[in-house]
């Protein structure tokens, strides 16, 4: 770790950073504050404002205020954690985790508290997160930020219900924000991918659990048809559903699915010999990638034998199998930097929603795909239940898919764009959290209540200090240059 | 911003009337590029440039004119350029260049300084101003179209290949010098394109057409490679050429 400089009142270092898919890198200066204070001083007042400047890379370089932006593990896909000759505000020392409730479960966690961190503590104790998404590797600031999902969006929602208030520093004053008490605030900030300001606080509903393990049903489709019925039939009687979709392969196994669905076992169920030990804490990452991959390693062939090996290695009917808790959650998580198995030019993972009706869209999609002979990974299917509030908060009751590409294949931006125009078609949309590479003609048409975003910037952040290549990308104020 | 596949929102063209630029302007267009900066020589030709960038998709066309005699004012075209495309910049595009008469040029100092100039001198200048104000903004592409002409020279047109050879070896010292700066420069070695500027000459083998290029250079952004050879095989096929012996190398027609 290089150690801090500090020019004018904004320490850090010059810093290229992208999101996780490793797409589209941009520089910025990374900052990483103290307290909630000097987030505030930092938002308040700009450096240009101040008569100070961040540091200039090159002799060359124009002194110009480009935008700020908040930045927890880097776990967004695209561009929302960059700022490209900006600041970036690094929410690593926003920690601390307060005592959690016994009653009601609510803890008052830091915002640049991990998931990895808070179920650290709290799974000892009997308490699990609301909203687990793929990965513990999220801050709760960015948990609100991206209004995250998990295997039980059909019944409990996304992750900004289970929060009653957040801490919220903009660049026109902190607010303390309360769900009932500024709405219109609290869900900007739900979904507005930073926009709004930092979450430097936020307090946190957990949920009871007897034990760290899950009980498992497993099924395994040779049809999406199929799964998706069995997912309409009967994903009501289990908190988690999710299904893994084979995109690729030949049209005879194209659509094939392991649906898997549980809940966290009881104490009753665990063998007796476990059950003095029954919340044992989800480990860190054991293995590493070192170095990014050579190129080219994912292909047609490679990630269409992979697809195979899942579906076979799982079993076609299984009930009530004890599994940890990380392996259903977040299989993942075990391998530090997997995004580097993508190789040099990463990939983008895409995500979209569209309605209850439109299952078919869902096999379209998947169609589209399986034809173009894009490789993606095993493709996440979920079954979303109503929407929260927030304008820009993703989840719309229906069918959900996310998929990773690798970068490479020529026929892949056009393959995406069709994708954007099936799913635009029918009233559906993309995950914000995961795009690089959405058509800004699309966002109003998708988050048709983006003018609702825009009215509440202009009372915390006027000047536009809040700035990430997301919103410019997007054109998010209207404006895509950002200026 | 440039999107995950490095496709540019914002435009700056340096010759924004060369055929092989325009069929660029046009096939980013038909991405994601919006606003685009046509700068070039002549105001009638730019309006038709501007025009047809406007026809394609374009929502902003802006139009620069400026003179690639004048090495003092490289800096300052960068300058209006950047102001034009509305402060911020997702790729530069340089495409200034003039194939000259070799056979007349080549006796007259003042003509190859004029063809050293508008091939490399000025250029080179540009390209530095553009990668400066790049950098401070964090990101952003400058692609430099070259010539396989430079990489190894030819009796024929060894004035042209001289002053690509040149821009071509800055461009590269530019990539390795904006490394981890969020900026990324490429160079695009063409081989013959059949184009106004190549009327009536022979095409060479492996001849490629403006679309060819455009094809290559949008692929390009997808990826980090430092030299983009338009067709691909021409790289191969230059790593022998470049082994010919003086006399075989002469002799060889096109």
């Amino acid at each position: 770790m290089k150690a801090d400089r500090s020019e004018g009142h904004v320490r850090g270092e010059r810093r290229l950073l992208t999101g996780w898919g490793r797409t589209a890198p941009s520089a910025a200066w990374l900052t990483t504050p103290d307290d909630p204070d000097e987030v505030g001083r930092l938002l308040a007042t700009p450096p240009r404002a101040a008569g100070t400047t961040v540091p200039p890379p090159a002799p060359t370089a124009r002194r110009e205020w480009r935008g700020a932006i908040a930045r927890g593990l880097g776990r967004s896909y695209g561009d929302a954690a960059q700022c490209a000759g900006g600041v970036v505000v690094d929410t690593a020392r926003l920690g601390g985790i307060g005592p959690i409730d016994p009653e009601s479960g609510l803890v008052e966690v830091g915002g640049g508290v991990s998931l990895h961190e808070l179920l650290g503590r709290s799974l000892p104790m009997g308490w699990f997160v609301p909203v687990s998404p793929g990965t513990r590797l999220v801050t709760v600031g960015g948990a609100i930020a991206a209004d995250i999902h998990g295997k039980n969006h059909h019944r409990d929602g996304s992750f900004a219900r289970h929060v009653p208030s957040f801490t919220l520093v903009t660049p026109t004053g902190t607010h303390e924000v309360d769900q009932l008490g500024d709405p219109s605030l609290f869900w900007a900030t739900a979904g507005g991918m930073g926009l709004t300001g930092v979450v430097t606080r936020a307090i946190i509903r957990l949920i009871p659990v007897e034990t760290s393990s899950m009980l498992v049903d497993t099924e395994r489709f040779d049809r999406l048809g199929d799964v998706m019925g069995a997912m309409e039939a009967s994903d009501a009687a289990y908190r988690y559903s999710v299904a893994w979709v084979d995109c690729m392969g030949s049209r005879r196994h194209l659509g094939r699915s392991v649906l898997t669905r549980g809940d966290h076992a009881p104490r009753s169920a665990l063998p007796p010999g476990r059950a003095g030990a029954a919340l044992p804490v989800p480990r860190g990452p054991r293995l590493r990638v070192p170095v990014p991959a050579p190129g080219g390693l994912l292909n047609a062939r490679s990630v269409g034998a992979f697809n195979g090996l899942w579906f076979r290695r799982s079993p076609r009917r299984e009930a009530g199998a004890l599994r940890p808790l990380s392996s259903f959650f977040h299989p993942l998580d075990g391998i530090a930097d997997w995004n580097l198995l993508y190789g040099p030019r990463g990939f983008v993972q895409y995500q979209f929603v569209v309605g209850p009706e439109h299952g078919e869209s869902v096999e379209r999609a998947v169609a589209m795909i399986g034809r173009s002979g894009a490789p993606s990974f095993l493709a996440v299917l979920k079954r979303f239940g109503p929407g929260d509030p927030g304008p820009l908060s993703f989840p719309l009751e229906g069918w959900t898919l996310a998929l990773d590409f690798p970068i490479g294949p020529p026929v892949l931006p056009s393959l995406l764009d069709r994708l954007d125009s099936l799913v635009a078609g029918v009233g559906g949309r993309v995950y914000l959290a995961k795009d690089s590479r959405l058509r800004p003609e699309l966002l109003p048409v998708m988050y048709p209540r983006l003018g609702e975003l825009q009215v509440v910037r202009r009372r915390v952040d006027p000047c536009r200090v809040l700035q990430s290549d997301l919103s410019r990308r997007l054109g998010i104020d209207g404006a895509t240059t950002g200026e | 911003m440039n999107d995950a596949f490095g496709l540019p929102q914002t435009l700056v063209v340096l010759g924004g009337t060369s055929e092989i630029a325009e069929a660029i302007v046009g096939s980013l267009i038909a991405e994601r590029c919006r606003t685009v900066v046509l700068a070039g020589r002549d105001a009638a030709s730019l309006a038709g440039a501007a025009d047809r960038a406007r026809a394609a998709g374009a929502e902003v066309v802006e139009t620069v004119i400026f003179d690639a005699t004048d090495v003092e004012h490289a800096e300052g075209t960068v300058e209006r350029c950047f102001a034009a495309a509305g402060g911020s910049v997702d790729m530069v595009l340089v495409a200034v260049g003039l194939l000259g008469d070799q056979e007349r040029d080549e006796a007259d100092a003042g003509r190859i300084a004029r063809m050293v100039t508008v091939d490399f001198t000025w250029p080179a200048a540009a390209v530095g101003a553009a990668a400066g104000r790049l950098r401070s903004q964090g990101q952003g592409r400058i692609v430099v179209l070259s010539s396989v002409a430079g990489v190894r020279v030819r009796r024929a047109n060894f004035l042209y290949g001289a002053s690509k050879a040149g821009l071509d070896a800055f461009t590269r010292g530019l990539a390795e010098a904006t490394r981890g700066s969020g900026v990324r420069v490429q160079v695009v070695r063409p081989g013959f394109v059949r184009t106004k500027m190549t009327v009536g000459l022979r095409p060479a083998p492996f001849a490629a057409s403006p679309e060819d290029v455009a094809q290559a250079v949008r692929r390009g952004c997808g990826t980090n490679r430092p030299v983009i050879w338009v067709p691909p095989m021409l790289r191969w096929a230059f790593l022998a050429l470049g082994h010919l012996p003086q006399s075989l190398w002469r002799r060889l027609p096109g």
